[in-house]
């Protein structure tokens, strides 16, 4: 995934797809107040401008990374949370044994603990997606890059009797962003658009110096780019 | 069959024979406050970890806390017990089953805070099933395990010939101890295997001890989060587990001699001894202190100085500076000083300032590399709930009611190892300090 954020409006509108498409449910007041609050993507902010200027405070979504090594999958006592084929860091909930390992041990705390069992005011409930499970009360889970469209969209492929392509599959965030901040791809394929971009001047990976490849890329022009 | 002939020892006797008022009602208190635990327990179970103070980021806070901490308190026992066995240090003789008690019941409760801090306990059991092992936690369970199989092998050892007496002695539990006592009858042939097989056990000990509390160690230093990615953690916390045990042994020991009234064994000159040893621990723990702030000050690195600024000028400040007193000044002050070492209030006063300080410690490494994200994130600042404390307050009721119970099944002081050491040690100590000295004349044989 690659996410300009020189087109980032900062709008949220990635931040409610998220909820809505992956059975998040709303947080009330209370929670926020307790700061248990599950966002499997949320704004963070950060310092823009060069050196010496007044610098502007900026947000960047925060997707989970889904790095190539990452910090929480070997920390994991049961194996509940794994990187998969595709490269993409899943949790495996029925196993997750809620010892919160692997939340302390993510660098970008972009992972959540199920305090309660999840409310949604009615009606909500009755507009929950059929494609996701809902968590059950103590355990973690997180951005799964929308796993659920790319299970659909390998049916369709195989369907039609070929390969996945460029395009059949994107997590609900990158089809929101209304300012087409968000690019999303197979970084393997040196041909498709995340590529390019991850290859562009303005690219760079969050905290890059912990080694833990994160497979979302940030454009930003500028020398701050990085700087949180 | 010969009965063992106890002698003055009578007297160790005395605690498992006769139970007065006073041990009901204090048993009863801690049976309450252990109650009052169940019910703080099932609320939890019930509505889940909500009912605790945790949040995002701080996923971790007293369970976790406690589990570090009781299980340093259990590196007192076995380790302290087989260091002095092996090094053949005649004074341990009346300390050594007090010690190695609390290791064994300690680690039960050790391994109950992770229970708690789980989010589902009901799959525990997964860990077995889907172990992975390349978490640390997985290394815990290990290690934890295999500590708490040799430290109960290396109680009951020493035991077996105390439960004969028992056995002889109180013939309306004979019921109890006759199996326990596996036929002992202390015949030369048993004592040499026993001898062996103690010395074996204090030997394989040692190493599974410090591999506990390394591995505890490493859960937290094989993140890569600021103040916990530390090389020295190992041995910081091993350091610390001894040290706190040593003050847990003390207080126990205390507590034993004055409501059983063993002054005659548990003497003025034990509490000095382990007080020497806790001073060095002090010194120790203080030294590894300040050789992991210095570095990662000098290192200043973003990360890692705000949360050491947290705990040093922030907002864990009260509490680090409370822990730099109660685990290096006060207890530095009492037993530096020949007048306050040799009493026993000294060390016991110094000994409850270290388990005080020594918590805390365990505090500031959980909580504050925590409260701050590499990422910002705000996030109100963690404080623990009811919950919480009430089951922090359980296990330590609980334990102590154990350990009560325990001297009321099995004498507290090893009457076999005193009555050894009365008729063999001293001639052996003397041929034994004879064997250093290069110019003592062979001994005359008529």
């Amino acid at each position: 995934m690659a996410i300009d954020l020189d087109r980032c409006t900062a709008c949220q509108a990635c931040v409610v797809a998220c909820q809505v498409e992956n059975n998040v449910s709303p947080a009330g007041a209370e929670q926020w107040e307790e700061g248990r609050a599950i966002s499997w993507l949320r704004l963070v902010p950060f310092q823009d401008g060069e050196h010496g200027t007044r610098p502007d405070l900026r947000l960047m979504p925060l997707p989970c990374m889904h790095c190539q090594r990452p910090p929480c999958t070997k920390v994991c006592p049961v194996k509940a949370t794994q990187i998969d084929r595709e490269g993409l860091v899943a949790q495996v909930y029925p196993r997750c044994i809620g010892c919160r390992y692997c939340t302390t041990a993510c660098p970008y705390t972009v992972r959540h603990f199920n305090w309660t069992q999840p409310q949604w005011p009615r009606p909500m409930e009755q507009a929950l997606s059929p494609d996701v499970s809902v968590r059950p009360t103590g355990v973690v889970e997180k951005c799964t890059f929308c796993h659920h469209r790319l299970q659909r969209a390998k049916d369709n492929a195989r369907m039609e009797g070929r390969a996945l392509r460029e395009g059949d599959y994107v997590p609900a965030c990158v089809e929101t962003c209304p300012a087409e901040a968000m690019v999303f791809g197979d970084l393997d394929d040196p041909a498709s658009a995340v590529t390019r971009l991850s290859q562009s001047p303005r690219a760079f990976r969050l905290l890059e110096d912990l080694g833990t490849e994160p497979k979302v890329i940030y454009l930003s022009k500028g020398e701050s780019g990085g700087k949180v | 069959m010969e009965r063992f002939e106890i002698g003055q020892d009578i007297r160790l006797l005395r605690p498992i024979e006769r139970t007065g008022r006073a041990f009901w009602i204090f048993a009863g208190i801690l049976m309450a406050i252990g109650l009052w635990g169940v019910f703080a327990w099932t609320t939890q179970l019930r509505r889940g970890l909500s009912v605790t103070g945790l949040n995002v980021p701080v996923y971790w806070g007293l369970y976790i806390t406690n589990f570090v901490f009781f299980i340093g308190i259990s590196h007192a026992g076995t380790l302290i017990s087989a260091i002095l066995r092996l090094s053949h240090a005649e004074w341990r003789r009346s300390i050594t089953r007090a010690a190695e008690v609390i290791t064994v019941l300690v680690l039960f409760f050790g391994m109950g805070c992770v229970i708690l801090d789980l989010g589902r306990p009901d799959r525990v059991l997964n860990v077995l099933k889907s172990g992975n092992f390349t978490s640390p936690l997985l290394w815990d369970v290990l290690s934890v395990t295999m500590y708490l199989t040799a430290s109960t092998i290396y109680l009951y050892l020493p035991l077996i010939p105390d439960i004969a007496i028992l056995r002889d002695y109180i013939p309306r539990r004979r019921w109890f101890y006759r199996p326990l006592a596996l036929g002992w009858t202390g015949a030369p042939g048993q004592q040499r295997v026993l001898n062996r097989a103690i010395a074996v056990m204090a030997v394989i000990v040692i190493p599974i001890a410090i591999s506990v509390h390394t591995v505890v160690s490493w859960v937290f230093a094989m993140t890569v989060q600021p103040m916990w990615h530390s090389t020295i953690f190992g041995p910081y916390f091993v350091v610390g587990a001894i040290f706190s045990g040593i003050a847990a042994i003390i207080i126990a020991m205390a507590i034993i001699r004055k409501a059983y009234h063993l002054e005659e064994y548990l003497k003025p000159i034990h509490f000095n001894n382990l007080g020497i040893l806790l001073l060095v621990m002090s010194l120790l723990w203080f030294y590894f202190t300040f050789a992991e702030f210095l570095t990662t000050y000098y290192g200043s690195e973003p990360a890692h100085m705000s949360i050491f600024l947290s705990k040093t000028e922030g907002k864990f400040s009260p509490l680090f500076w409370t822990m730099a007193v109660s685990c290096f000044v006060i207890p530095f002050l009492l037993l530096a000083n020949n007048r306050t070492r040799r009493t026993i209030w000294g060390t016991v006063a110094a000994s409850i300032s270290v388990e005080i300080g020594m918590w805390l410690e365990r505090f500031l490494i959980v909580v504050p590399s925590l409260s701050r994200p590499r990422l910002p994130l705000s996030a109100p600042s963690y404080s623990p709930s009811w919950v919480e404390w009430s089951l922090l307050a359980a296990f330590i009721a609980m334990f102590i009611l154990l350990y009560a119970v325990f001297t009321k099944l099995f004498p507290i002081v090893s009457i076999w190892e005193v009555h050894e050491g009365r008729e063999h040690s001293v001639n052996e100590v003397t041929a034994r300090v004879q064997s250093y000295l290069p110019a003592m004349p062979e001994p005359v044989h008529e």
